[in-house]
């Protein structure tokens, strides 16, 4: 039995420019997919040259979630996106080779080496680092929400969780605590259907994880995560709630997990039947088609954009390459924050 | 000047602070109407209104956490915990999120946990714990312990500007056992900076929270033996304060370490091993230490006795350095 609404599939523009964007947008949209497929497609060969230390995830199959929950946040907005969630960092304007450094352990990476893989965020973008504790950022997201709720701030924060980490505490506590104060945040659940090698209904025993939301007293909604629009308009549409005092919104975006948890796992667990079915309703090619169909793309800009991605990434790439390995004598700077530390936007 | 129980002397911090500061607010369990547990924040909501004096759901981890995002975001948070011992629910949003977030993601956590710690009234396995140790431990984490009124109101308002998480235990046993002049205008007492609570020539006892008074009359009993004690209290366990401790320990030759935290792995043992390295050659006698059995916090009083070092262990302590 379910109680979360589905959320239709997009179908026109007129539904699409009712929904805020406009045909410069959705090319925008379509790049920062690109991009984000891109810069992990990179990765992964980076990954294979042994150029990439530790462990490699990316997030194939969530590009139109990310992207599609990022293009609806305002700038003021916040976010603690995860490791299936590049599209947020690239949506909301992370420079690929900063992701690159990062990948490698570079000086220039955003937390210069301390930290691995999608483990980084832009303060200044408004989004805080993930923790492998998942999902442990769901309570730092709804602690934004308090700080914009007691500022009276026109401000939403958004906190990402996979359908996996939906079994954990972090999950129940931080619902409460945003279903019983009205907060304005934004929870999205990646289910990409398999939390390393374990299926849903291994994980919950309900149709959904949005499901969950009536009982903390807010909305639930499930959305097909490789509809970037669909997703688009839904995040929107909670986001701008929120904004406005109706307090959070649970939305399940669903997708498949199209590689292994990590570089190392080849997946063999999951049927072979279901990656087929779901590489037909691939976001990126479903986007692109209804592009042409829907918004007159060319074969000129499509080219375009794709050679100005990779442009940008051979650029990336070299930049990154050229960044220094951290100073071992750095390693025990800044530990413990200074003064001068809080110097930041969100502390004047 | 007024006279203000060590309990008074937190309210007072507390309420300075939000008054000056618009960015701090308080979250925890009953502290609004019901002005917390131990009523550290009665007629707070009254004052500051029910956003900035929030009571929160039964819900450690989201305490926690929602105080490091709005940290983040520019506040300045104050939880409090009930009991120091329900900490351990909220274990990974100060040791995996808050205390990692500054070194590997650059953005500072400024956020004070009040902990009401230790023993003393029976207050069994899970309400009378003194933690301290375990969160000393971890890199980005502060540790606060104070013993006096004027200790009390200072460090707390160095804890709430301090831009790290800081874990502030208040010692349950000292809330309105301990009396004494506080100043009564806003002031701060430095984080790392240690007071010497008595002086003395033969023996330093290195110590914080309430142990500080149990050394205190073990060092008086001392005084008619003819032994003269020093006693250093810490007031805070991270950072703490080396250069005062091997001070002392340079004067007097001889160190016991007091506390009321279990032994295995205790503060302590830093402490010890910290002297046995740097002024190995200053010692007339091995550093000792006094500290509760590696057990649960037991409930029945002569249990709990038993378990909380006590004057006399003090004494008796002292008594064989002194003659080593």
């Amino acid at each position: 039995m379910a109680i979360a609404q589905r959320a239709e599939p997009v179908g026109s523009l007129k539904e699409v420019r009712e929904a805020g964007l406009d045909r410069e947008d959705l090319l925008q949209v379509y790049r920062d997919m690109v991009m984000t497929r891109g810069i992990e497609e990179r990765g992964h060969i980076l990954y294979r040259q042994g150029k990439i230390p530790g462990s490699f995830y990316t997030g194939r199959g969530n590009e139109a979630a990310s992207v599609g929950v990022a293009t609806a946040m305002g700038a003021d907005d916040v976010g603690t996106p995860l490791h299936r969630d590049m599209g947020v960092h690239i949506t909301r304007g992370v420079e690929p080779w900063r992701v690159l450094a990062q990948y490698m352990g570079k000086s220039d990476g955003p937390t210069q080496g301390r930290d691995g893989n999608v483990h980084m965020a832009d303060a200044k973008l408004g989004l805080i680092a993930m923790v492998s504790h998942l999902p442990a950022m769901l309570p730092v997201a709804v602690g934004a929400a308090l700080a914009f709720r007691i500022r009276e701030e026109k401000r939403v924060a958004v906190g990402w969780f996979g359908e996996g980490a939906s079994a954990r505490g972090d999950c129940h506590e931080a619902m409460t605590l945003a279903g019983v104060r009205k907060l304005p945040v934004v929870f999205i659940c990646d289910n990409n259907q398999w939390a390393y090698s374990t299926p849903t209904h291994l994980e919950f025993a309900t149709e959904h994880v949005a499901d969950r939301a009536e009982s903390y007293g807010f909305e639930g909604i499930v959305v097909d995560g490789t509809d970037v629009l669909a997703v688009y308009r839904e995040a929107r549409r909670a986001i701008e709630k929120a904004r406005s005092g109706g307090g959070p919104t649970l939305i399940e975006s669903v997708t498949l997990r199209m590689e292994g948890h990590a570089v190392h796992d080849d997946a063999f667990y999951v049927p072979k039947q279901m990656f087929e079915e779901w590489a037909k309703s691939d976001p990126l090619e479903r986007f692109r088609s209804w592009l042409r169909d829907h918004a007159d793309m060319t074969d000129e800009q499509e080219e375009e954009i794709s050679a100005e991605v990779k442009r940008t990434l051979n650029d990336a790439l070299k930049r990154a390459e050229e960044s220094p390995l951290p100073e071992p004598s750095s390693l025990t700077e800044g530990v413990y924050a200074s003064p001068e530390d809080l110097d930041t936007p969100h502390h004047k | 000047m007024a006279e203000l129980t060590y309990l008074q002397a937190i309210s007072d911090g507390l309420r300075t602070e939000m008054r000056r500061d618009k960015r701090v607010f308080v979250i925890g369990e009953d502290i609004g109407v019901y002005g917390g547990a131990f009523k550290v924040t009665l007629g707070f909501q009254e004052e500051f209104g029910h956003w900035r004096v929030i009571d929160a759901p039964l819900a450690e981890t989201a305490i926690v956490g929602a105080c490091t995002g709005a940290a983040i975001m520019g506040m300045r948070p104050v939880a409090e915990m009930q009991f120091a011992d329900f900490i351990s629910c909220a274990w990974d949003q100060l040791v995996t999120v808050a205390a990692k977030q500054r070194y590997r993601a650059g953005t500072p956590v400024p956020i004070t946990v009040r902990l009401p710690s230790g023993g003393g009234f029976s207050g069994g396995p899970f309400h009378s714990q003194n933690p301290e140790s375990s969160f000393a431990h971890i890199p980005g984490l502060k540790c606060v312990c104070p013993a006096t009124p004027e200790d009390a109101k200072g460090l707390l308002i160095s804890a709430i500007e301090d831009p790290n998480p800081v874990l502030y235990f208040e010692h349950k046993h000292l809330y309105r056992r301990i009396k004494a002049e506080v100043p009564e205008e806003r002031y701060t007492v430095p984080l790392g900076k240690a007071r010497t609570h008595r002086e003395g020539d033969d023996l330093t006892v290195i110590t914080w929270g309430a142990m500080v008074y149990t050394a205190d009359e073990a060092a008086q009993k001392l005084d008619s033996d003819g032994v003269s004690v020093e006693i250093v209290d810490l007031r805070t366990v991270m950072p703490w304060d080396k250069a005062a401790v091997l001070e002392s320990v340079r004067k007097t030759s001889k160190a016991l370490v007091l506390h009321e935290d279990t032994r295995t792995g205790g503060f302590g043992a830093e402490i010890a091993a910290t002297i046995a390295e740097e002024a190995f050659e200053d010692l007339d006698a091995p550093v000792k230490r006094i500290a509760a059995p590696d057990t649960p916090v037991p409930f029945s009083p002569p249990l709990e006795k038993a378990f909380i070092p006590q004057v006399d262990d003090v004494v008796a302590g002292l008594r064989d350095l002194a003659e080593y």
